[in-house]
This record gives C-alpha cells, structure tokens and sequence, in this order.
C-alpha cells in the first residue's frame, strides 16, 4: 500500500532559483537561504521518497489566461522546465507517476473534488526551485513527481478550508493506491509578500511565524482564515499560503515537526520551510 | 448584485480579480507571448510594431513602452504575466517591484534587507 509519510512546505521565490543556478549559493547574501536547506537535504536524503505530490502554482507559464483551473493535477509522464522569458532553468526534467496520478485523480473526482487533469505542460519555478532547494544540484531527480497546481493568480484562490480538505482526500486516494510507495506531499508558495504596487515589499514576520506555529499544531483553525486576512496582513502574492494547507491536510492531526526555517528577505519575499512526519498513532 | 470586494481598500494593491483579468486580456496574453525567444526578438527590434499586432488599448501600449508597471496593472496587467515583460529586459522581480514603490533599487534593496516594508499603517 502507497502511504503519505512526511510532509514540506517551503517558498518558491524565482530568485532563489537565479542564485542556485548562477552559482550564487555561497555569496553573503545567500548563504543564509541555502543553509536552511542544508538539514533537509541530509533527511530526504535517508527518507528517499518514490513519489513527492508537489503543491505549487503556476505563474502564467503554462496557463495563460486561456484557461485558468483551479487545481490541476498532472497525470503525464514528464515535464519540462518553463521558459519563463529568460529561457527555461538548466535542471532535470520532471518525470510523473501517471498511474498513481491517474489512480489519484479518479478517487477524489469521486470525492466530490473536480480536478482538471493535465497530461501535458510545462512546469516553472513554483514546482523547480523546491526541487533544487530539497534535492540540490543533480542530472536526474531521485524520485516521480506529481504536479499539483493550484489558481492563486486569479482571484479568488480557493479557500483555505478547500484546501485542507482537498489534502485529507489525497490521502485517502494515496493510501486506496497498492503499489507499496513512499510518497511524500510539499506544500509550496509563501510566505509574506507582495510583488505589485506601492506597497510591494511587504512583509509580515508576525503573521509568519504564527502562521508556522499554527500550521503544525492547529491546522484546524488555522483553515477557516479568510482570503481577506492573507491579502491584507501577508501581501497580495502572500496569499499563495493557502497552498500550504492541501499538504497539512494529507497528515496526520499530530505530526513530528523535524525542521523549522524562517528567513527575511529573498528578494521581496519572506522564506519559510518546514519538514513536518506522520507519526505512527 | 455587485459582489463583495473586502480588498478594495488596500492601500498601493490592486488584487487581480475576474473584472481586471477581462479588462486586462490582452495586455496579459501579450506579456505571455514574450516567453518565446523568437518573440522577443522580434518585440526587443521593434516593440511598437510588436505591440500593435496586439488589440490592445492605446494607454495600455504606453504604458508597456514606458514600462510604467503601476499603470499596467491599473489597466488590468498582473505581475506574473508582466514578469516577462522585465525578464525580457533582462531585469529581476526585485528591480521591477522597486520601480512600482517610487523608491530607487538601492532603497528598495536596503528596506528589504532591513525586514520589509512594515505592515503598520499599510493595512
């Protein structure tokens, strides 16, 4: 049986792909970025996931206004690396799992949650640079990915209950699937930010560490806040926290937090992660 | 009746919702084409040519050629979409978001690095 073992959320910030690809890890300015991953590649390294179901949103790379689905979940075989108009990041393609995608798409239609199914699309940096910040610099990565895209350029994102319900209903699917797999489930996006206007650059270090407080130990709650206090108190892209929820859904109640990172700036953006295990009850 | 908008009132932020993603169709459908290499050849050698190939209003044409990114967005334009507009040019979210604040990169740069610009009073 395929089982849901461990859970990450961590920031997909573009810049942080810049520096990774350009060589930058190591300048000043960097250094403490990377070196909040540096436990988390020793760890996913000895947990060696078959499968990681990667929540993240596409910024206008492969939905362009033509069609904008809500979630979409990707049931091909592989995908590229986006040019996002600087041309496509130099890492590995993306290579699915269709059968545990499919299997995973048929059991939460049936769950009353109306998936879009992609089978072809390119991915950018919301779904790479966590890959890149997880498994570092590599020729292949080490294990099947499934592409969960979310809307949240669009507004209204779904809610933040929709999300962590959608997460409990990718665990039941994970867990119907009869292959023995180890699958693990990122959350992505985040964490306080805002991109456009006057006000960009804000940041809520406030709201952000009570949002990680929160997330590990009271994600009940935590998923009944409104759209309207993300935007308002975490930046209009801050928003794309509601994407964290679908991975705290798919764990336990009570998990094992193994990491905590917080870090401000990353270009314009607030960074956290978080490495969080089911335990066993 | 008119739906609720609780995000109208947020000071400098324009949240990008169904009424400004149909005013700003095309400016965005442009913004996306320049994820071609070929396209942005083709818009870097002559960017009025290129834009008028677009049915875009007059105002939104200006304001790509002044790369007044505010003004975009007013006209319905969302960053991810511009985002490849200052790719094209070579320039990262952080000059291009300094530009929208009408403070200069170095600013910019500094209150970032000095925790971000404070939620208070900005609510």
């Amino acid at each position: 049986m395929a089982k849901i073992t461990a859970g990450v959320t961590t920031s997909h910030v573009p810049a942080i792909g810049a520096a990774f690809d350009n060589g930058k890890t190591g300048e000043e300015y960097w250094k403490p970025v990377f070196a909040g991953y540096d436990y988390s590649k020793e760890w996913i390294a000895e947990q060696k996931p078959d499968v990681v179901i990667l929540v993240y949103n596409d910024h206008a790379s492969a939905f362009s206004l033509d069609l904008i689905p809500t979630f979409a979940l990707g049931c091909g075989e592989k995908y590229k690396p986006a040019d996002e108009g600087w041309g496509p990041r130099p890492v590995p393609d993306v290579i699915g799992h269709p059968e545990l995608a499919s299997h995973i798409a048929q059991s939460v239609i049936q769950d009353d949650f109306d998936l879009t199914i992609v089978n072809t699309m390119d991915v950018d940096h919301g779904l790479t640079v966590p890959l890149s910040l997880m498994f570092g610099k590599t020729d292949a990565w080490p294990c099947k990915v499934i592409p969960l895209a979310v809307n949240v350029v669009l507004y209204p994102p779904p809610s933040g209950q929709r999300c962590y319900n959608l997460g409990k209903s990718l665990r039941k699917a994970v867990e119907s699937f009869d292959d023995d797999l180890n699958v693990q489930i990122w959350g992505t996006g985040g964490m306080s930010h805002q991109l456009q206007g006057p006000r960009a650059g804000l940041i809520n270090q406030e709201f952000d560490n009570n949002f990680l407080d929160k997330f590990v130990d009271d994600a009940e709650t935590l998923a009944k806040v409104p759209h309207i206090n993300y935007v308002r108190e975490a930046g209009s892209e801050g928003i794309e926290l509601v994407m964290w929820l679908i991975m705290r859904g798919a764990l336990n109640d009570k998990v094992l937090q193994k990491h905590r990172f917080y870090h401000v700036p990353a270009s314009n953006t607030a960074v956290g992660h978080l490495i969080l295990e089911n335990v066993d009850n | 009746m008119a739906i609720d908008k609780p995000y109208a009132d947020i000071p400098g932020t324009t949240i990008f919702d169904a009424d400004m993603a149909r005013i700003g169709f095309h400016i965005n459908q442009f913004a996306l084409s320049l994820m071609k290499a070929e396209n942005r050849e083709r818009f870097k050698a002559d960017e009025r040519a290129y834009l008028d190939e677009w049915p875009m209003s007059e105002e939104q044409k200006q304001a790509v050629l002044d790369r007044d990114y505010n003004r975009m967005m007013s006209l319905g334009g969302n960053v991810y979409f511009l985002a490849k507009i200052f790719s094209t040019d070579g320039l990262s979210f952080q000059v291009a978001a300094a530009s929208m604040t009408g403070m200069t990169q170095e600013e910019y740069a500094q209150m970032m690095l000095d925790g971000g610009r404070s939620p208070e009073g900005n609510r």
